[in-house]
C-alpha cells in the first residue's frame, strides 16, 4: 500500500512524498514506519493523523485500513 | 432555511430553538466565572513581568518582598524544577509560565507573589529586584529571518537553516512549474497580516488550592480542564488523579484558553503558602502574555487558462509563532487552497520565532491569513481574466471526489453549495452607491473530534442528568440536551446538561476545533442508546417478558407480538420510578475517540463604504453562508457564524498588535486595540446549509470556526471594488487605506 | 490606609461598607459585597462589563470609587428582576439567544435598561450607539440588538396596559 506523506512527516523520512508499507490497521502502519524511519519515533506523541479514504483519524489506532484505500499521514490538527 | 436537497433525517426536537439551561443564571448575574469563586483564607496572587522584549535574567532578589508583612509566598523559576522529562512542548509551557534564564518577550512572567490582599501583593512586586541584561530582540516575522537577526530560542536552532526558522510544512500535489507554464494569466502578490488577540472579555482567572498531602483543586476559566489538569500536574510533580480541576463558566476563549498560562504558578504559590490562591489577569496582562495569534507575511501566485481554469497555485506564508514553536504554519499550509480543485498546487507554511508572546490557537487557527492572500489574489485573477469572481470560484470549486490539497479525497462537502447560495442571494443584486463596493470570499476549516466521554443518568422521576467533559462556551448544554432528548424520545425540559469536573469523568480533550457539539453530541447519542438498552431490560422485567420482545419508541417501551397485546407502553418515567426494584439506577455511558469530524466551508458577501477623506471603511451589509452539517440549535449556530464574522471584520479593519522599536507592546488595552463595537457593525445575515457529515449519526460537522476565515479577503475585495485600491496588508486601517489612495492618485 | 465609611442604596437595599479611599466601586461590589454579577473585563472603562447605574446614570463601576457611592443609588444586574419576575430585557436576552458566553451580558442588560428607561422606542441605530460602550466578542451584536428591540416592544405594551 502506498502511504502519502506531508509536512514535517515528510521531513522525517528524508523528503519522500510517499512510501510503500503493508499494514492492516493504523497501529501497524505507524509501528512499521517507525521501524523503518526511526526519526518518526516522536511523531505519534507530538501529533500525527492518518487520513483513510478522506476521513481523518487522530487517535483511533485500531481503525482498519481496507485494501486499496488511499492513505495519508498528516500533522495532527488543533483548533480554536 | 434547510434545503431538503441535502437533509436526510427527520428530527423531533433537534433543530428547534429552545431556551438554554444556563440562560437564567447568566441574565441574573448568578453564573460563576473564573474570577467569581472564593475560598476560605484565600490569598491574592500577582505576577511580576519582564519590561524587556529579550533579556538575560542575571539575578532575582526577592528577600525584601518575602519579608514584607502579609506576603505568604514568592515563586521564581528556581521553585519550578524541570519535571518535563524531555518533552519539549511541555518544557516550552513551563518556560512560558515563568521565564528561566531569559525573558523572551515584553510581559513574560519572572516571579509570582501571594499575599493577604491586593495592596500587599502589589507592594511585594515592587520589592522584587530583578537584574536584567538586555539582549537584542526581533518582533517582525520577516526581520526575524534576516541573517543578522537575534536568535530567539537557541535550543531550536538547527544546522542548515536560520535559527529562528523552526520548520516548513509543505502540502499540495501536481507539478506547479508545469502548471504555471500552461497558464495564460498569472497573478503573483505579497501580503501581510497583523497579530490579533482572541479578545475574550473575561481575563484568565483561577482559584488554586494545594494541600501538603499533595492533593489539589483548581477552579479555572478554561476550554480544557482535563488538559489543564494534566499539564499542571506534570509541571508540578503532582499525581493527576489528586488534582481536581473544575471549569468555571467561561467568558470566551476562541482558542486562547486552550493552554495553561498562570495556573501552574497559582498552584505553586498555593502549595508554598499552604493557602488557597486566587489569580486574575489584568487586561494588559491578557494582551501581553496570553494567546495572541500569528502575524504573517506571504507570497501567493495563481495561474489560470483564458477559460478560467486555474492550472497552478503556490503559496508560501511565514507565521510568527512568538517565542515558542507551534504548528501554525503547518495548519496554514493545509488550508490555503482547500476550497478549490487545482491540478497543480503547493502551499508552504513556515514557522518563525520572534520576541513576542507564545501564540495560541485563535478560531480556525492560521486559516484566515492564508485565505486573505488567496482570496485577494483570486479576485485579481478574475479581473485580469475579465470574469466574475464568484463564477471563477465556482468554475474551480472543490467537490466530492476532488483531491484535497493536504492529501485525502473529499467526501460530501459544502463549498459549492455555499458559493451557489452566495451567487443566488438577493444581497448580490442590491444597489451600491458612490465609494461603495462588494466583496466575496470563501473559507475552510477542518474541525476535529478527539477523546470524549459522557454520562447519562436517569433520576427516579425520569428526568435526566447528562454530564459531559467538554465546556460550554456558547450554548452547547442546550444542544446536547436536545440530542439526549431526541434519542430518548423525551422532552427537552426533562434533560439537564452539566459540565463534569475532572474527577467525575474520564479524560476529555479540550473544547477546540469546533469539536464540542460534534464529539460530545456523538458520545451523548451512544450513551443514550446504552441507557435505552437498560430501559428495555427493565421494562422486560416489569412485564416479565423476554427483552427481545421490547422496543423503544417515542420515549416508551413497547411490548411487541400478539401475546403481549394486553401490555400498554411503559414510559421512561414509569420505568425510572421502579428502577430500585428492577436492578438499581439506570444510566448510559460512552467513552470513545470521536474521529471523523466533518470539514466545513463558508462563503461570505460584504458591502463596504470607504470614506476617501479619512480612509475609514464602514461595513454596510454582511451575509454569511456556511455548511453546518446539521444545526442542532439554529440560534446558536447563527450566533457562531455572526460572532466569527465579527471577529474577522475586526481583524480586517482595526485589530493589530503594535510593537515599538523597544520591542514592547504599545496597545495592550481595549481602547487602543480596537475591537468592533455595536455601532461599528450592521446586522449580520446568516444562511445555514446542512450537508450532513457522513461520519456523525446526526450529520454534525462543527460550526464554530470557519466563518472567521473569509472576512479578511472579502473585505479586501470589497474595498478594492469600492475605491479601486488593492490592500495588501491587514488591518486595512484608515491610515493604510489613505496611503493606498494617495499612492494610487500620485 | 484609613477606610472610608459609606452609606448607600444598592438594588433598593440600604448598604453600609468601609473601603479604602482608592478602592473602585467595582472591587467593592465584587469583593466586599459579593455582587459578582458585575464583571471585570478591563478595569479601564473600555469594555462595559462592569456597567451599573449610579442615580440612574450609566457608569463603569471600575471608573467610580467606592467612596463616591455615599448617599447615592446603585443598580446592578442582581437588582433587575422583580422577585421571580425577570425584567423584559432579561427575558428577551434568553429568548433571542443574545448571549453566548454571557460574561458581557450583565453590562449589556444594565446599559440597555439605561437606554429604555429614557427612550422606549429607540431606532436600531440608537440602540447600537447606546450599547457602543459595551464589548461583546461572541455574538457580533445582532441578536443583542434584536433582544433589546423585543424588550422595548414588551415594555411599550406593559405601559399601555398600565394606562
Amino acid at each position: 500500500m502506498e502511504v502519502s506523506l506531508s509536512g514535517s512527516v515528510r521531513d522525517a523520512v528524508g523528503g519522500l512524498a510517499s512510501v510503500e508499507v503493508e499494514a492492516e490497521t493504523i497501529r501497524e502502519l505507524l509501528t512499521r514506519l517507525i521501524d523503518r524511519y526511526p526519526k518518526l519515533e516522536h511523531h505519534p506523541e507530538e501529533g500525527i493523523a492518518v487520513a483513510i479514504d478522506g476521513t481523518i483519524y487522530r487517535d483511533s489506532w485500531e481503525t482498519p485500513i481496507p485494501e486499496g484505500s488511499e492513505v495519508f499521514l498528516l500533522p495532527r490538527i488543533v483548533g480554536g | 432555511m434547510n434545503d431538503p436537497k441535502y437533509t436526510g433525517q427527520e428530527f423531533k426536537v433537534v433543530g428547534t430553538r429552545v431556551k438554554r439551561p444556563d440562560g437564567l443564571d447568566k441574565v441574573t448575574g448568578r453564573a460563576r466565572y473564573g474570577a467569581d469563586m472564593s475560598a476560605p483564607g484565600q490569598l491574592v496572587g500577582l505576577m511580576l513581568r519582564s519590561p524587556h522584549a529579550h533579556a538575560r535574567i542575571k539575578k532575582i532578589d526577592a528577600s525584601k518582598a518575602e519579608k514584607l508583612a502579609g506576603v505568604k509566598a514568592v515563586i521564581t523559576s528556581a521553585d519550578l524544577p524541570d519535571l518535563t522529562g524531555g518533552n519539549s512542548g511541555l518544557y516550552d509551557t513551563l518556560e512560558n509560565c515563568m521565564a528561566r534564564d531569559r525573558a523572551l518577550y515584553d510581559g513574560h512572567a519572572v516571579a509570582g507573589v501571594a499575599a493577604i490582599d491586593r495592596t500587599t501583593a502589589k507592594k511585594a512586586l515592587k520589592l522584587i529586584k530583578v537584574t536584567y541584561e538586555k539582549l537584542p530582540h526581533v518582533t517582525d516575522v520577516d526581520e526575524a529571518l534576516n541573517d543578522d537577526a537575534p536568535i530567539v530560542q537557541p535550543r531550536y536552532a538547527q544546522d542548515g537553516r536560520h535559527g529562528n526558522l523552526i520548520n516548513k510544512g509543505e502540502f499540495g500535489h501536481g507539478d506547479i512549474d508545469k502548471g504555471f507554464a500552461e497558464a495564460d494569466v498569472i497573478v503573483e502578490r505579497s501580503y501581510k497580516t497583523g497579530q490579533t488577540h482572541q479578545g475574550y472579555i473575561e481575563p484568565h482567572a483561577c482559584l488554586a488550592s494545594v494541600s501538603p498531602d499533595g492533593t489539589g483543586e483548581l477552579w479555572v476559566t478554561t476550554q480544557g480542564h482535563f488538559a489543564y489538569r494534566n499539564n499542571c500536574a506534570q509541571l508540578l510533580g503532582m499525581d493527576i488523579a489528586k488534582l481536581k480541576v473544575t471549569s468555571s463558566e467561561i467568558g470566551g476563549g476562541f482558542g486562547g484558553k486552550t493552554h495553561v498560562w498562570m495556573e501552574p504558578i497559582a498552584l505553586a504559590l498555593s502549595r508554598k503558602a499552604n493557602r488557597p490562591v486566587k489569580m486574575v489577569m489584568s487586561r494588559e496582562e491578557v494582551f501581553k502574555a496570553s494567546g495572541p495569534t500569528c502575524s504573517t507575511s506571504m507570497d501567493i501566485k495563481i495561474g489560470a487558462k483564458k477559460d478560467g481554469t486555474i492550472v497552478a497555485a503556490r503559496a508560501e506564508c511565514r507565521y510568527m509563532n512568538g517565542a515558542f514553536p507551534g504548528m501554525w504554519g503547518t495548519l496554514g499550509g493545509m488550508t490555503a487552497f482547500a476550497c478549490y480543485n487545482i491540478a497543480n498546487n503547493k502551499a508552504i507554511g513556515v514557522n518563525v520565532l520572534c520576541n513576542r508572546p507564545k501564540v495560541a490557537a485563535y478560531r480556525a487557527p492560521s486559516a484566515p491569513m492564508m485565505a486573505f492572500g488567496v482570496e485577494s489574489t483570486i479576485d485579481q485573477l478574475a479581473k485580469e481574466l475579465g470574469t466574475d469572481p464568484v463564477e471563477l470560484r465556482l468554475k474551480n470549486v472543490a467537490k466530492e471526489g476532488t483531491l484535497a490539497p493536504y492529501g485525502p479525497v473529499w467526501g460530501p462537502i459544502g463549498i459549492e453549495p455555499t458559493l451557489e447560495a452566495v451567487r443566488d442571494h438577493p444581497h448580490m443584486r442590491a444597489k451600491l452607491g458612490k465609494n461603495q463596493g462588494r466583496g466575496v470570499a470563501c473559507g475552510f476549516w477542518f474541525n476535529i473530534g478527539g477523546q470524549t466521554c459522557s454520562d447519562l443518568n436517569i433520576g427516579p422521576d425520569g428526568t435526566v442528568n447528562l454530564t459531559v467533559g467538554t465546556i460550554d462556551v456558547g450554548g452547547a448544554r442546550a444542544s446536547l440536551a436536545l440530542i439526549a432528548a431526541e434519542e430518548l424520545g423525551i422532552a427537552y425540559e426533562d434533560v439537564r446538561t452539566n459540565i463534569g469536573d475532572t474527577s467525575s469523568l474520564g479524560h476529555n480533550d479540550t473544547t477546540e476545533g469546533s469539536r464540542g457539539t460534534f464529539s460530545s453530541g456523538m458520545a451523548t447519542i451512544f450513551a443514550a442508546r446504552k441507557a435505552i438498552d437498560v430501559l428495555k431490560e427493565r421494562a422486560a422485567k416489569m412485564w416479565q417478558i423476554p427483552v427481545e420482545a421490547v422496543t423503544w419508541e417515542d420515549g416508551s417501551a413497547h411490548a411487541v407480538g400478539n401475546e403481549h397485546d394486553n401490555l400498554s407502553p411503559l414510559t421512561l418515567k414509569d420505568i425510572a420510578k421502579k428502577a430500585g426494584n428492577t436492578g438499581g439506577p439506570i444510566a448510559g455511558h460512552h467513552e470513545a475517540t470521536a474521529d471523523g469530524a466533518g470539514v466545513s466551508f463558508a462563503s461570505h458577501i460584504v458591502d463596504v463604504e470607504v470614506d476617501p477623506e479619512t480612509g475609514k471603511t464602514t461595513i454596510l451589509r454582511y451575509t454569511v453562508v456556511q455548511d453546518a452539517g446539521k444545526a442542532i440549535h439554529p440560534d446558536y449556530v447563527e450566533g457562531q457564524f455572526q460572532g466569527a464574522a465579527a471577529q474577522g471584520i475586526g481583524w480586517a479593519l482595526n485589530e493589530e498588535y503594535i510593537y515599538g522599536e523597544d520591542g514592547r507592546l504599545q496597545n495592550g488595552a481595549f481602547l487602543d486595540y480596537r475591537m468592533p463595537v455595536c455601532s461599528d457593525l450592521p446586522s449580520i445575515d446568516t444562511k445555514i446549509l446542512e450537508i450532513p457529515n457522513p461520519s456523525h449519526p446526526y450529520g454534525i460537522r462543527g460550526v464554530g470556526e470557519t466563518s472567521i476565515v473569509p472576512p479578511l479577503g472579502a473585505i479586501g475585495n470589497a474595498v478594492s471594488n469600492a475605491v479601486g485600491v488593492r490592500m495588501y496588508e491587514v488591518p486595512m486601517s484608515p491610515p493604510r487605506i489613505l496611503k493606498a489612495l494617495d499612492d494610487a492618485s500620485a | 490606609m484609613a477606610g472610608v465609611h459609606v452609606t448607600t442604596t444598592i438594588n433598593n437595599d440600604p448598604v453600609e461598607y468601609v473601603c479604602p479611599a482608592d478602592e473602585s466601586l467595582l472591587d467593592v461590589l465584587r469583593d466586599n459585597l459579593g455582587l459578582t454579577g458585575v464583571k471585570e473585563g478591563c478595569g479601564t472603562g473600555d469594555c462595559g462589563a462592569c456597567s451599573v447605574t449610579l442615580d440612574g446614570q450609566l457608569v463603569c463601576a471600575c471608573l467610580v470609587l467606592g467612596a463616591e457611592a455615599e448617599g447615592r443609588t446603585i443598580t446592578t444586574v442582581e437588582g433587575m428582576a422583580d422577585g421571580e419576575k425577570l425584567h423584559p430585557l432579561q427575558e428577551q436576552f434568553i429568548n433571542n439567544a443574545a448571549l453566548q458566553c454571557g460574561i458581557c451580558t450583565p453590562g449589556f442588560l444594565i446599559a440597555a435598561k439605561a437606554l429604555l428607561d429614557e427612550n422606549l422606542s429607540p431606532t436600531e441605530t440608537e440602540i447600537r450607539y447606546a450599547l457602543a460602550g459595551n464589548l461583546c466578542r461572541c455574538t457580533g451584536y445582532d441578536k443583542i440588538v434584536k433582544a433589546v428591540q423585543a424588550a422595548a416592544k414588551d415594555l411599550r405594551k406593559q405601559n399601555k396596559k398600565k394606562k
